[in-house]
Order: C-alpha cells, then sequence, then structure tokens
C-alpha cells in the first residue's frame, strides 16, 4: 500500500484521482503527486528508515508505489563523499559529493525509471517508453527488461553508435528519428496521447519525477540526519531540482531532521540555460532557448520545470549560473583530479558552477555544501578525450622509459637505491 | 477528431495580431484557450485545438509559419 493519495495541479490545486495523467483537465498546468502525511507522521522514523533496504526503496512510505511491487535493479543509496581535495582547491571547508554515478545504469535516472516502471506495473501497462539522448533511454531499457515489459525507446537519428549501445543491450525497440530536437518533440507527444503506454514523462510524469525526492532524503541520513546549508544540482527540466527541495521540506515536516533553509543552486550550460537566463532578468518567465551545448543531458531547450525551479530558488535565496563549455570540461577534469570521480558533462557543469558561485562570494566558504553528480563520465568521454594528455609511447626498455618520463615531467622520481 | 493541447510562444512584434482567430478562420480547428499570460513584450497561450488530426497538423504548422514558437504543453519531452 502507498501512502500518496491524490494527484494535485500545481497550477490550480484542483485534485484529480492516482490515474495515468499528467496535466490538469481544467487549466492544463501539471499535476503532482499528494500523500497522506498525517499517516505517515505516524509510522516514520529513523530507525525504520534505517532498517530498510540499502536502495532508494528504504524510503517507500515516501514514494507513490506500493512497496510490495516495486521494480528495484539496486538504485539509490549511493555514496556521499566528503571531498576534502575539492574542498581545499575550491577555498571550501564542507564540501560532498552526491556520487549517483554508482547507480545500475550509471545516472540519477535509475530514481525515477524505478518509481515510473514500479507504477506502470500497478497500472497494468504492458509497454514502457520514453525520448531520451542517453541516460533516460538506458534506464528505461533495462528497468522493463527488469519488469517484463516492452520497451519502445525514440532517439534522435544522429545519436552517437556509444550511447546507443547502452540501451540496446536490454533490447527495447529502439526507433530513430529523422528529424529536428522540436520535431520529435511534437512527434512524442503525438504518440502520447495515441498510445496506451507508460510513457514516463508524459502520462506517468507525476509519479516519475517523485524518485528524484530519494536524492534528498538519502543525503540527510548520510549527512547523520540533517539538511545541508547549499545544494548545486544540475538544471535540465528543472524536475530534479524541485524534487530535491521536496524531499527537504517533506522530511522537515515529519520531523526526521530540523528545518534549515537550504539554499538551492542551479547550475546549466551556457549553450543552453533558460533557466539561468531567467535568473538573471529576474523573472519566472523562461524562455526556450536551442540547445547547442556539450552537456546533451541538460539540452533541455523548453523546461517543463523552469518556472518552479525559479520560484525554489527564490524562495530559498539560492540561485543559477551557467558555464561555457569550457568549463565543463575543466569541471569534469577536476573532480577527476581531486576525489577520483569521473562524472558525465553534467558534472562538469556542477563543479565549474560551484566554483563560479565561490569565486563570486555567492557561497561562504563554511557553508556544508552538496553538488549533485548524477552521471558516470563514460557515457560523454569523446568531449573529454581530446583535452587528456596522450599515454607515453616507449620501446620496452628502461631507458626508453626514463627518456619519455624525463620529457614529460621535467625530472625523475627517486629510484629505490637513492 | 482529435485534440492536442499546445502551448503557443508569441514574441513581441507578434502579440497585437490576433493570430488565433485568424487560425479558426483559416483551419478547421477549435480553439479553447486554458491559461495565458502576456506581458508588454512576450506573451504564451495554453490551449486546446480540436478537429481532424491532419488540419491540427496544418494549423500548426501556419502558425509556427507565422513565427509562433509551438511546443507541447509538458514542455520538451525528449530527455538526456
Amino acid at each position: 500500500m502507498s501512502y500518496a493519495n491524490k494527484l494535485r495541479c500545481k497550477e490550480c490545486g484542483r485534485s484529480y484521482p492516482l490515474e495515468p495523467m499528467h496535466v490538469c483537465e481544467f487549466c492544463f498546468g501539471p499535476l503532482e503527486v499528494f500523500y497522506d502525511y498525517e499517516a505517515i507522521k505516524d509510522v516514520i522514523s529513523h530507525e525504520r528508515i534505517a532498517s530498510g533496504p540499502p536502495t532508494m526503496w528504504r524510503y517507500a512510505d515516501l514514494l507513490p508505489c506500493d512497496p510490495k511491487r516495486v521494480v528495484d535493479i539496486g538504485t539509490g543509496f549511493t555514496p556521499l563523499i566528503r571531498a576534502g581535495n575539492l574542498a581545499r582547491k575550491l577555498g571550501l571547508k564542507h564540501l560532498y559529493i552526491k556520487n549517483d554515478c554508482q547507480n545500475p545504469t550509471w545516472s540519477f535516472k535509475d530514481r525515477v525509471v524505478s518509481v515510473a516502471t514500479s507504477v506502470a506495473k500497478e497500472f497494468e501497462f504492458d509497454t514502457l517508453a520514453c525520448a531520451s539522448t542517453g541516460n533516460l533511454a538506458n534506464s528505461v531499457s533495462a528497468h522493463a527488461a527488469r519488469a517484463g515489459l516492452k520497451a519502445i525507446v525514440f532517439i534522435p537519428a544522429n545519436l552517437e553508435q556509444g550511447k546507443v549501445i547502452g540501451s540496446a543491450i536490454y533490447s527495447p525497440t529502439l526507433v530513430a528519428v529523422d528529424g529536428s530536437y522540436d520535431d520529435v518533440n511534437r512527434l512524442c507527444s503525438e504518440l502520447g496521447d495515441r498510445y496506451p503506454w507508460a510513457f514516463v514523462n508524459i502520462n506517468i510524469r507525476p509519479y516519475y519525477a517523485e524518485g528524484s525526492k530519494t536524492l534528498a532524503y538519502e543525503v540527510c541520513e548520510q549527512l547523520g540526519w540533517r539538511t545541508p546549508d547549499r545544494c548545486v544540482v544540475p538544471l535540465a527540466s528543472g524536475s530534479l531540482f524541485t524534487k530535491i527541495y521536496k524531499g527537504f521540506k517533506e522530511f522537515a515536516w515529519l520531523g526526521l531532521v530540523d528545518w534549515r533553509a537550504t539554499r538551492m543552486n542551479g547550475a546549466q550550460a551556457l549553450g543552453c540555460s533558460p533557466i539561468v537566463e531567467a535568473w538573471d532578468k529576474g523573472t519566472l518567465d523562461v524562455r526556450p532557448q536551442k540547445p547547442d551545448t556539450i552537456a546533451k543531458s541538460l539540452a533541455i531547450g523548453n523546461p517543463a520545470d523552469g518556472y518552479n525551479a525559479l520560484k525554489v530558488m527564490k524562495e530559498t535565496g539560492g540561485g543559477a549560473t551557467a558555464v561555457t563549455d569550457p568549463e565543463v570540461i575543466d569541471g569534469m577534469k577536476l573532480l577527476a583530479e581531486t576525489e577520483g570521480i569521473f562524472a558525465e558533462t553534467a558534472g562538469g557543469v556542477v563543479i565549474s558552477g560551484l566554483r563560479r558561485m565561490v569565486e563570486s562570494g555567492e557561497i561562504d566558504p563554511d557553508e556544508v555544501v552538496v553538488a549533485f553528480i548524477t552521471g558516470a563520465g563514460l557515457k560523454t568521454r569523446e568531449v573529454v578525450a581530446p583535452e587528456l594528455d596522450p599515454a607515453l609511447s616507449i620501446t620496452p626498455s628502461l631507458a626508453a622509459f626514463e627518456e619519455a618520463l624525463l620529457e614529460r615531467e621535467g625530472a625523475l622520481p627517486a629510484g629505490r637505491n637513492g | 477528431m482529435a485534440k492536442q493541447r499546445m502551448k503557443f510562444t508569441f514574441e513581441q512584434q507578434l502579440i497585437k495580431e490576433p493570430l488565433i482567430w485568424k487560425l479558426a478562420k483559416e483551419f478547421s480547428v477549435v480553439t479553447n484557450i486554458r491559461r495565458a499570460d502576456v506581458t508588454e513584450d512576450r506573451g504564451w497561450v495554453v490551449l486546446e485545438l480540436e478537429g481532424e488530426l491532419e488540419e491540427i497538423e496544418r494549423s500548426l504548422q501556419w502558425m509556427q509559419d507565422h513565427g509562433v514558437r509551438v511546443d507541447p504543453v509538458p514542455g520538451d519531452i525528449v530527455e538526456g
């Protein structure tokens, strides 16, 4: 049994029963899952959560699924790492990295898709669908395989082969659409209306989005049941950003943490930064952009939750920053070289965005800061490959090795005999 | 008959043009506005279009040809 008890329109507040629908019939505003929080308050505790599985499903009381029927491939409860080396480089004292590269398909999308797939099974859909350039496609394909559902995944026709394999291995029906980004969006909207599929980010979207809250719950638990002072989160649709904040608020309301006003900061790549642009102009009105950035996983030109993300920034005293593509690569390298974490481009956006926020004085060095790294670097290795030092090529002799090392490093390390 | 929910975004130079009225005159499509926001420099309208699918698609193309941005109501569906 789930404690979810209705869908509610974020715009006009009208309520609907828990069905596969995503917009208010009256105003076409987005719907959100609402819960019987009083009932949850009666049962939830630190002990109950801590005795749950070491996955995102330890927070099942706050997710819209029957906990006995969840589709779980081992998602969540990923490491929260105290990032001392990176903190020193940036001039911070208490920096943590939430490393969601370690999910089963190597991105945070497993959280939302695990919820969407579980709900799709409860609603008795036989097909899971999505449109994606990478992470979401991988996760939908994997979860459908685990759940015994058919998967149909729409991808752009020009998608790199490496990204196709991460989905194709699970044997979904892959459909490569030859058209502009806008054409693919329009087609998917029409398909969502026409076919009785669980289209994870259309008719299942209110449920799907709830999976992102588990990032906030985990951070609180891993910090010793407290919220951080500041979060830095990558912005694409804005959904992840708003749901992390919702997670903090729910935990505080349920008495699991003391309320502390966590400041929420978002980061985008300059080549697709409609939310940052609105923030800089001081408006809640997000103007769609045509994406042109190497940070493809964040390339949403018309973000569904941009308005709500801006409201959260305003409410929490947070903000938003955009970084250039070269900064994205610098951020990826900095995280790898200081903390041993190889993140995809979205991680580079977060780390370089964080650096800008510290340098501008927006973030105080004493704050407890959590940076969210949402996907693994092997997914976007082609963007960093040209920026990395090539291997030293030598013939198999000691002299050749020492000559090459001397040339690269300028000095040789001390040998065993001094 | 088909129904489609769309968001039209108008840049400043188009705000004074009665384009939704013109669309309804030009095509056999019923327009039903549900939400809108128009400021000095920009406007958006969320509406439902009802008619034959091909006629709706022609009307949406006509709207784009007039410089209006046409998007699905939920925003971008293609995700990373």
